[in-house]
């Protein structure tokens, strides 16, 4: 091989107006390239240039925010392709699941993905949380960041929640129903919870019925649970994590003080 | 761990470039979960029960297992309490945690002497509660929300009798409204000596000087939300022992 005409074709390659188009910057391994690597790119600029050491290290974050966030785009992923088989709707949800298991290509191996990757986001985020607590990098000037990342573990229980009835099993409608019903059972809101007689709520409006779109769990609340699974929760979650990746940054990575 | 915080690195820049140090790890940890995901995703299947029949109800109804705390709580308390009070209390609690501990140190770093109180604290919610009811809520409870070992064989006709009763009638009370009063003093006493308990115990352990710093506002809150985390196993204690079933009864709610 001619070394002379691979090294031309590189040039053609890499010198002309389409490639210097999307690519701004060369990749010899210079210190210059290697912060343009990362404030050049939108997906790493969520990054700062350079980090602290220990902040690299696995044994100080445990990496869990980092894998909860992981997660989370898997779930997106995988759930994207679910819902191209998946209609919301009581007389179809069932067989969907059925035919998505046994007729889909991959239909299975999504759905698993999808199931278990928002397990384990509930456990990661539990860790993350645990860890931020050690590490005591909730302590100023991250406070709001923490306050913010309790939302967002309040959202990821919601989204698994949510997520839990679309099957439209036994499992999932009892698992629900039993979940929920903790909200007829709160105060003045619920129907069952103290001083609802002096509001007035009664089985067909109250909390749960806010929450089921109807007195008892059935087709509208499947449709409801998808809005909010699909849609609304992953859009509030995901400007949540907009704030609090935003938040490390402006805040600064925690760490010890040189 | 106290070490650590002393061997601090004295140089004025510790930092390393993100690109290929921090990048790197996580494209090798990403790829490392990946791959146990996908083996995971391929061995294990997802649970697929028979069709949703809201006129069969299974026993026992599980909640999702990240929710068998509160599932669990609902043993011990109403569900007002166990199912809406405590999980909003709860939140609330984790979110004025940056605000009430104005503990300078391990702010970035391991530690546990310096801050061993708001450790022991946190892990005694999260893990010793929290964990420990999830555990509990799904291994040891069969039909009827009773207690089975994780070998023992399901039998939804155990019978196991009801001899709970309120702790005003243990205490010998009969009459409607004296029991009521007796409850509401009960309950009261208990959130009364046991603020002033851990009034006690923050002055002997950080001394006045601390609490000084610290504030009415932030002294309040805390031991507000201190003393209903613990309200908890006292009445799995009451229950365990005593069969309790109420402290406070009134026509409106029971606790
Ligand atoms: C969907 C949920 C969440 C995602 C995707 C997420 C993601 C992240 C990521 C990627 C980091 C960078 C450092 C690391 O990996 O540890 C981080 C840091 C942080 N997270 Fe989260 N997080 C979430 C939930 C939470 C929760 C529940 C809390 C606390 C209650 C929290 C509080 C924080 C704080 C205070 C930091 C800054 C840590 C530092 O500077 O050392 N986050 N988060």
């Amino acid at each position: 091989m001619n070394l002379k005409f691979l090294e031309d074709l590189k040039r053609d390659i890499v010198e002309n107006q389409v490639w210097k188009a999307i690519f701004r910057h060369g990749y010899e391994d210079t210190p210059r390239n290697r912060v343009l690597m990362v404030t050049a790119n939108v997906f790493l600029h969520l990054h700062p240039a350079k980090v602290r050491r220990h902040g690299v290290r696995m044994r100080f974050t445990w990496c869990m925010g980092g894998l909860t966030f992981l997660m989370f785009l898997v779930t997106v992923v995988t759930g994207i392709y679910l819902m191209f088989y998946y209609r919301p709707v009581a007389e179809y949800a069932y067989a969907d699941m059925k035919y998505l298991e046994f007729d889909m290509p991959f239909g299975m191996l999504m759905r698993n993905m999808h199931r278990w990757s928002a397990h384990a986001m509930v456990v990661f985020v539990w860790l993350h949380m645990f860890r931020v607590f050690l590490t005591g990098s909730y302590k100023p000037p991250r406070e709001f960041n923490w306050v913010v990342g309790v939302l967002l573990l309040v959202l990821t229980l919601l989204l698994s929640f949510t997520g839990y009835l679309l099957p439209w099993d036994q499992l999932s409608i009892w698992a629900v129903t039993v979940g929920s019903n903790m909200a007829r059972a709160s105060p003045m809101l619920g129907h069952e919870g103290p001083f609802a007689e002096f509001v007035g709520v009664n089985p067909v409006y109250d909390a749960r019925a806010f929450l089921f779109g109807g007195g008892e769990i059935g087709p509208h609340t499947l449709l409801r649970f998808y809005i909010l699974h699909c849609i609304f929760i992953p859009m509030i979650a995901s400007i949540l994590m907009a704030v609090h990746f935003w938040r490390i940054r402006r805040d600064g990575f925690s760490g010890p003080s040189l | 761990m106290a070490e650590q915080s002393k061997q601090r690195p004295t140089v004025a820049d510790d930092k390393v470039h993100t690109w290929p140090h921090l990048v790197r790890m996580e494209f090798l940890v990403a790829l490392f979960v990946m791959v146990v995901l996908i083996l995971w995703s391929i061995v294990i299947d997802a649970p697929l029960e028979e069709p949703a029949n809201p006129t069969r109800t299974p026993n026992p109804s599980k909640a999702p297992w990240y929710f068998l705390g509160l599932q669990e709580m609902l043993v011990y308390f109403d569900p007002w309490h166990a199912g809406v009070v405590l999980p909003t209390l709860i939140i609330i609690g984790l979110m004025v945690i940056p605000f009430i501990d104005i503990n300078p140190e391990g702010n970035g770093y391991y530690c546990f002497k310096p801050r061993k109180y708001e450790i022991l604290t946190f892990v005694f919610g999260f893990h010793v509660l929290w964990v420990s009811m999830i555990i509990i809520g799904t291994f040891f409870r069969g039909p009827g929300w009773n207690l089975f070992w994780p070998w023992q064989h399901w039998d939804p006709h155990k019978v196991v009798a009801l001899t709970n009763v309120d702790l005003p009638y243990l205490l010998g009370f009969r009459d409607y409204w004296w029991s009521a009063a007796c409850g509401a003093v009960v309950v009261g006493g208990y959130f009364v000596v046991s603020t002033v308990a851990f009034y006690l115990c923050v002055l002997r352990i950080k001394g006045k000087e601390f609490l000084e710093r610290w504030g009415l506002v932030r002294f309040v809150i805390t031991a507000m939300l201190f003393v209903t985390m613990l309200s908890l196993p006292a009445k799995m204690f009451l229950r365990l022992a005593f069969n309790v079933k109420y402290i406070l009864v009134t026509p409106w709610f029971n606790i």
